[in-house]
């Protein structure tokens, strides 16, 4: 099986608990276990190639461009990760089935899961940084999700938020060091990278990048200072915890910083910085977890600390040390999945996690004690389990590393491991009976124990006989991390002469000291003031929201003018600074004479424009100078060569003023004067001097020749022999860019459906309806609302004015026309029958509903692009062909013209389907209509009276 | 004659900033309007601009006008009628949901 499909499956399984749930829960566990296995497996064939040192890979050119390729390699590293993710998943899929309750949504959470174990999987085994970077992020996001499943619980939303913001902003640190590394290296291939290492570390940009790089590690495994997120995490339900915090989302900072051992680890500043932080963490995480009540949190801290160890490890930058911290990651996943399972259990059954509650559960829970038991001496350090063989050889690595304040400070940390793990076992499951439990606990069914139960047994086999079980893969992992081969040595017994044993002794005797003065280091420990982790945090995000509100208050305060003003000023602002810091030599290019023509139509639209400025408290006044501008506006196009855009700026003229006109009606139809004369002289020089920006802007644009070769030549010169048409404007729309079109008329059917919904919403009860219903018209009605000259006049046009649409539509490829314009051409003519006729009569009358118009030319539209893929070519390809059909003369027919009719019934159904959602409000407003022709009846009545 | 064009994109677009800078609803979208035109000219006449050129192929044809910025126009016009549109509807939603057609959010509901 392909790396990428390993990757890829658990994000296909994701899809399927929530259909599977349907079936019911075993079904669903069993078909997500399955696809689990599935990749477990496909893995597990790659071993024994992997094993012997080869290297699989897989390459999918994705955005080249950019270095951003998804390739995939599976390596040792890789191997004993996957191993890991994907096992541990496995044993996690059957427990959570046991786990959740009825009350709990398990398809929701094995989604979660297997989103999660995707974006796991993906970081093991991307060969791009890029790649990893993605798959990073996507575990930060979906560890979100599964820390905040119980979203009933406030503690869970928090946790989840906490863990999201350290882990995703440690992620986007990340990003940057990735970036820069990626850059010294001249690739963002994990491969390439890793062969490297010597110019990278030389790079005046080595110290940027490590920090970037391990600021997104250390977050992501929790090392000091970034600790206090991962207990707040333990909100989660116990099978996130076990799954996240033993084997996968802490780990992967630690993967992260083996990965790139090669090429980060070897200087002075990876030795402080990773050193330093890994022990302050081992140590201060057993320290505090020493005194947590609470099953989970002990465990959370324990986590901490044995991160931090591993942490370290990495830090001291030898060969042997990585090959220890590569053991150790295998055994602590062990143990510590199998102790966090078993502490659910305890949960689970007891109905509490409180150890000061527990105690003598060894009597009731028999199995359960056996495997914490196990589990937790191994987490001690003692023999003969997996923990003391790595333990043993963490010893033996930190004694012989200088100053000797690492070894001590170890030491410490060792004791208080010690301690914390008895005190697990003892105080949870020694002791006498209680009677005063939550809940009589006793052992579960194989379901909840079975997973825990196998980790235990790996962790009693791996410490009785470590070559057999774990050395084959600790070396191939530790060849990996290395670059070099490594052949593990893991004994038992290293000599009366190793510091080990030593100190592993003092460790196990200062450790039952501890225990035995648990109590009373309690108290005091309870009544010491600490430096909260959480109340930081949160003063931390407090402070942020407050400045990011009050930034936002300042800017986006509500008022549209403000931000308007100033978006205005810092446009002129940036533009006059361009203006003024680059050099310009006058334009060049020859003037066009003015013509009397022109410049009559000139002055109309700037005293149009102006009166509008003036005058435009009396809205009705400046709508017919709107209507002015907008007609010497296709006037312009017309003398300037765009016959196209003077037909549609006409006709979109006609249908904006109806729009406005009908809009208006329901509006006041004066504006109050309210502005000062301050606020209007400020509005005046901000417009004033856009408007000059602007003019100069084009002014200076049309008297200069193109800075670039104008690629209107290619349309000009191809637009018969590829598109088949003359109308260059219609072939590159409805050919060239036919795309664009295609976008653009969705848009306007979008557009429309929006206006549409935006109708129903002031329809449905509420008080913009009660206003709406009580609306009383401001101006005097008209005596006659249809009058008989008009539905006469309009009645005869519709035939011609259709006509008209029709011709202009069908000659649009070769001369002025086209969908957009015969679109809105038709919309007119139908409108007018409202105008005239009334809405009644007129919507009894129409038997295709607008929205259909709108569906309708959009699917034409993309059925026409997609009809080109059945010649083989790509989408939109326009083909052309010429027919003769007796008596015709020969005539073209194009497939550009059947898009055009897509974009033809797109635009005629939104502009219709704008203009009669107006109508119908007016409706809603008391409004009368006629369904009767000629209004006879509405005037009879009203003689009546 | 450069200059009545640009003049003309100046002062429909100095109107109508001045417009979206008024506290109603209604010269807002007026206002709207003016800068769409101001726009759609301004991108044609990037095109540079000449009278009397053919912008359809034909064999007496010496030059043609540029095709390329009418195209792209053509469909901003459609597309700003739209758009108009949809303002006009939140405007008229607006004023039937508060009362008045006031743009500017009150003073306690600025938060």
């Amino acid at each position: 099986m392909s790396p990428a499909l390993i990757a890829v499956l658990p994000f296909l399984g994701a899809l399927l608990p929530g259909l599977m749930i349907r079936a019911g829960r075993n079904a669903c566990a069993t078909v997500t276990g399955s696809v689990t296995l599935l990749a477990l497996i496909g893995l597990l064939l790659h071993a024994p190639a992997v094993l012997r040192g080869e290297v699989i890979t897989a390459r999918i050119e994705w955005l080249p461009q950019l270095g951003l390729n998804a390739t995939f390699f599976l390596d040792g590293l890789g191997l004993l990760f996957a191993t890991l993710i994907l096992g541990i998943g496995l044993l996690i899929i059957l427990y959570a089935r046991f786990y959740l309750s009825d009350r709990d949504p398990m398809g929701q959470f094995y989604t979660y899961l297997m989103l999660f174990q995707g974006a796991m999987t993906g970081i093991v085994l991307s060969d791009n940084i890029l790649l990893l970077l993605v798959f990073w992020e996507l575990t930060s996001l979906s560890s979100f999700l599964l820390i905040g499943y119980w979203k009933h619980l406030p503690e869970g939303r928090q946790g989840a938020r906490m863990a999201l913001a350290v882990t995703g902003g440690g992620g986007l640190a990340m990003i940057a060091g990735m970036l820069i590394l990626g850059h010294i290296a001249g690739s963002y291939d994990l491969t390439v990278i890793l062969q490297s290492g010597e110019a990278i570390r030389a790079s005046d940009w080595y110290l940027p990048a490590l920090l970037l790089i391990l600021l997104g590690a250390f977050t992501k495994s929790a090392q000091f200072p970034f600790q206090f997120w991962l207990p707040h995490a333990m909100a989660a339900p116990t099978p996130v915890s076990a799954y996240l915090h033993s084997a996968t989302m802490v780990k992967a900072g630690i993967f992260l910083m083996a990965r790139l051992w090669p090429v980060l680890a070897g200087t002075p500043e990876w030795f402080w910085i990773v050193t330093s932080a890994g022990l302050i963490t081992m140590v201060l995480g057993a320290v505090i977890g020493l005194f947590k009540d609470d099953l989970k949190a002990l465990l959370a801290f324990s986590t901490v600390s044995h991160l931090g160890l591993i942490t370290m490890l990495l830090g001291f930058g030898t060969k042997a040390a990585a090959t220890v911290a590569v053991f150790h990651i295998v055994n602590h996943a062990s143990f510590k999945a199998a102790l966090f399972m078993a502490a659910g259990i305890v949960d689970h059954e007891a109905h509490t996690r409180n150890i000061k509650r527990l105690g003598g559960l060894r009597h009731l829970m028999p199995i359960t004690f056996a495997i914490t038991t196990i589990a937790g001496l191994s987490m001690a350090g003692l023999p003969p389990f997996n923990g003391f063989l790595s333990k043993e050889m963490m010893l033996e690595e930190a004694a012989h590393t200088a100053p000797w304040v690492i070894p001590a400070l170890v030491l410490l940390g060792a004791t208080f491991s010690v301690a914390y793990s008895f005190r697990l076992i003892s105080h949870t499951f020694l002791g006498p009976k209680r009677n005063d439990y939550p809940h009589l606990p006793h052992d579960p069914g194989f379901g909840l124990w079975g997973a825990p139960a196998f980790l235990a047994a790996l962790v009693v086999l791996i410490g009785l006989m470590p070559m057999t079980f774990a050395g084959w893969i600790v070396e191939a992992a530790a060849s990996a991390v290395t670059a070099s081969p490594v052949t593990a040595k893991i004994y038992h017994w290293h000599g009366l002469h190793s510091p080990a044993l030593w100190m592993s002794l003092a460790a196990v005797g200062g450790g039952l000291v501890l225990l035995a003065l648990h109590g009373g280091l309690d108290r005091l420990w309870q009544a010491t003031p600490r430096p909260e982790g959480k109340r930081i945090f949160d003063a931390l995000m407090g402070l942020l929201t407050r400045l990011a509100g009050g930034v936002t208050k300042r800017l986006h305060g509500g008022a549209l003018g403000q931000y308007l003003a100033l978006a205005t000023i810092t446009i002129l602002g940036v533009s006059l600074y361009a203006f003024f810091s680059g050099t310009h030599a006058p334009g060049t290019r020859a003037l066009q004479p003015i013509e009397p023509v022109m410049a009559a139509g000139w002055l109309a639209l700037m005293a149009a424009s102006l009166g509008i400025a003036v005058l435009h408290r009396q809205r009705l006044l400046t709508l017919v100078l709107i209507g002015v501008v907008g007609l010497m506006v296709s006037v312009g196009f017309a003398y300037l060569s765009a016959p196209d855009l003077a037909l549609t700026q006409i006709s979109v003229e006609v249908a904006t003023v109806i729009l406005m006109l009908l809009a208006l009606n329901f509006l006041p139809k004066t504006t109050p004067a309210v502005s000062s004369t301050a606020r209007k002289t400020r509005d005046w020089a901000i417009a004033g001097a856009a408007g000059v920006g602007v003019a100069a802007l084009i002014y200076a644009l049309m008297t200069r020749d193109f800075a670039f070769p104008t690629i209107a030549d290619y349309h000009l010169a191809n637009s018969k022999t590829l598109g088949g048409g003359t109308n260059v404007v219609n072939v590159i729309l409805v050919d060239f860019r036919g795309y664009d079109t295609f976008g653009e008329i969705t848009v306007l059917g979008i557009a429309a459906i929006l206006i549409f919904a935006l109708t129903e919403t002031l329809l449905r009860p509420g008080p913009a309806n009660d206003r709406l219903r009580n609306w009383k018209s401001d101006m005097p009605d008209a005596g006659d609302r249809h009058p008989l000259m008009m539905v006469v006049a309009t009645r005869m046009m519709l035939p011609i004015a259709l006509m008209v649409g029709i011709y202009i539509f069908l000659r649009g490829h070769n001369v002025p026309g086209g969908g957009f314009i015969a679109g809105l051409v038709v919309a007119i003519a139908l409108v007018m029958q409202y105008m005239a006729s009334g809405f009644g009569w007129t919507a009894a009358r129409q038997r295709i509903d607008y929205h259909g118009l709108i569906g309708a030319g959009v699917l034409i539209a993309a059925a026409t692009g997609i009809g080109s893929w059945f010649a083989s070519r790509p989408f939109m390809t326009s083909n052309y062909g010429y027919f003769e059909i007796w008596p015709l003369e020969k005539f073209e027919l194009a497939t550009a013209a059947l898009f055009d009719l897509g974009v033809f019934l797109t635009v005629l159904g939104a502009v219709m389907l704008a203009l009669s959602s107006l109508t119908r409000i007016a409706v809603r407003a008391g409004q009368t209509t006629n369904t009767e022709a000629f209004d006879m009846q509405d005037k009879f009545q009203q003689g009546d009276k | 004659m450069e200059l009545l064009v640009a003049s003309s994109i100046g002062m429909m677009t100095a109107v109508g900033i001045f417009l979206m800078l008024r506290l109603r609803t209604f010269p807002v979208i007026v206002g709207l309007t003016m800068i769409s035109y101001a726009c759609n000219v301004f991108i044609f006449a990037s095109g540079r601009v000449v009278a009397g050129l053919p912008p359809i192929l034909s064999k007496d044809a010496t030059a043609y006008s540029d095709p390329l910025p009418q195209a792209l126009v053509l469909t901003a016009i459609v597309i700003s009628f739209g758009m108009t549109a949809v303002l006009v509807m939140i405007a008229l939603g607006a004023f039937f949901e508060a009362g008045d057609d006031r743009i500017d959010l009150d003073e306690e509901g600025a938060e």
